[in-house]
């Protein structure tokens, strides 16, 4: 596997795994504007996952299209980060996911937006448009909860101290990361840590949250290693049409 | 065949409708990003709006379909995303038109700068989305009816 090919499966799978996270809100969001909020963020994020898939596939060279891509590989083929595969849990948890995710996103694309490689910064001038929106209402939304009741309150420092082991991924840098900064292709993840922890620093004072010591990471989504025991679940319910019928469309 | 002249092309292009605002065409929308003739396939550049716009296919097709209508049977249509679609790019008739339709136009203060029904400028807001990926919801507070805002993006 070409380190490019690899990269593109990193930003194709973190939209496609977290986009169809969120769509499961579908339905049942607490109120109608949250429910369509939630829905519309996931359209977003199925959106770049076909521009970020549908250029891996071409990259590869093997005819492999997003759609195959998406639909047809096994959980050690995944290479998201462990943060988006976590269940919804709450809406809060929901909330506080979505929120530690767009932060990095956010700082990632706007890097991206200088690639080297114009493909990709073509889809990062796109997406950093939607992703500057998403991180503005999940920061807003973040602050409203956390200052907000003792219940919601209590459930999004819950959400935090659950969520946070999982931060330390996006900025561990592997061989991949440093090919791709070497080609001035992506920035170093860990070079966007501090401006992250900065902004996020920011949010959870005004939200009155306080972020967990120690900076204990989980590991092994962005390189395949070891997913959690919840993406496999996950892709069954995702996959089972194309699996069961291979090849149907509508 | 004789070649149609670009002006005449463009002109029936602003009689497809947006599917989801049919109101506004879609060059008022800004998304036809240009046209070329390569021999004698005509390529229509198309921009998407929101990247996961379900719309997007459906446009292609009115595309296609509103050129062959015309006698234009060889017509490609070719995805471009960059630069990315801005709401600039909105034709003024098109920002009257959605108005008129009851969508506030988009305004780079972040909000609409006036109730598309009253008039009025208390304005909240009640969700920032809305029914499709380009709006967000809002409220008059002066006439109390709730309306679209299309996002500024």
């Amino acid at each position: 596997m070409s380190a490019l090919f690899e990269f593109l499966l990193r930003m194709g799978d973190n939209t496609l795994v977290l986009g169809h996270r969120v769509s499961e809100w579908c339905g049942h969001a607490p109120v109608l504007e949250e429910d369509i909020a939630l829905a519309n963020t996931a359209l977003d994020l199925i959106g770049q996952t076909q521009m970020w898939l549908g250029l891996a596939g071409e990259v590869e060279g093997q005819g492999r299209s997003a759609d195959d891509l998406a639909m047809l590989r096994d959980v050690w083929d995944f290479r998201n980060l462990l943060l988006v595969e976590q269940p919804n849990g709450d809406f809060g948890q929901t909330i506080m996911r979505q929120y530690l995710f767009d932060q990095f996103h956010l700082l990632h694309l706007q890097g991206l937006k200088d690639s080297s490689d114009e493909r990709i910064a073509g889809i990062a001038a796109k997406a950093v448009k939607e992703v500057a929106y998403h991180v503005e209402r999940s920061a807003d939304m973040v602050i409203g909860l956390g200052d907000g009741t003792e219940e919601s309150h209590a459930r999004m420092q819950a959400a935090l101290e659950l969520l946070s082991p999982y931060v330390g991924e996006m900025f561990n840098s592997d061989e991949i990361d440093r090919a791709m900064a070497e080609a001035g292709i992506a920035p170093d993840p860990t070079s966007l840590r501090d401006a992250y922890d900065l902004a996020v620093a920011k949010v959870l004072g005004k939200a009155t949250l306080k972020r967990p010591e120690g900076d204990f990471a989980h590991q092994g989504g962005k390189t395949g290693f070891r997913h959690s025991e919840h993406l496999g679940p996950m892709l069954a319910q995702m996959q089972w049409l194309q699996r069961a019928y291979p090849g149907a469309e509508w | 065949m004789v070649k149609p002249a670009d002006a005449e092309i463009w002109a029936w292009l602003d009689q497809v409708p947006d599917p989801e605002i049919p109101v506004i065409s879609v060059v008022d929308l800004g998304i036809i990003r240009g046209l070329s003739w390569q021999g004698e396939t005509l390529e229509v550049a198309v921009t998407p709006t929101y990247s996961g716009c379900p719309a997007t296919r459906v446009i292609s097709m009115d595309i296609e379909t509103a050129l062959r209508d015309r006698g234009l049977n060889d017509v490609r249509i070719k995805t471009q995303i960059a630069p990315p679609w801005t709401t600039d790019w909105l034709s003024d008739k098109g920002r009257a038109r959605l108005e008129d339709y009851g969508i506030a136009p988009p305004s780079p203060a972040g909000g609409p700068e006036r109730c598309p029904h009253c008039g009025a400028q208390e304005l909240a807001r009640i969700s920032q989305y809305g029914s499709t990926p380009c709006k967000a919801q809002w409220r008059c507070t002066s006439c109390l009816e709730p309306f679209d805002y299309f996002k500024c993006l």
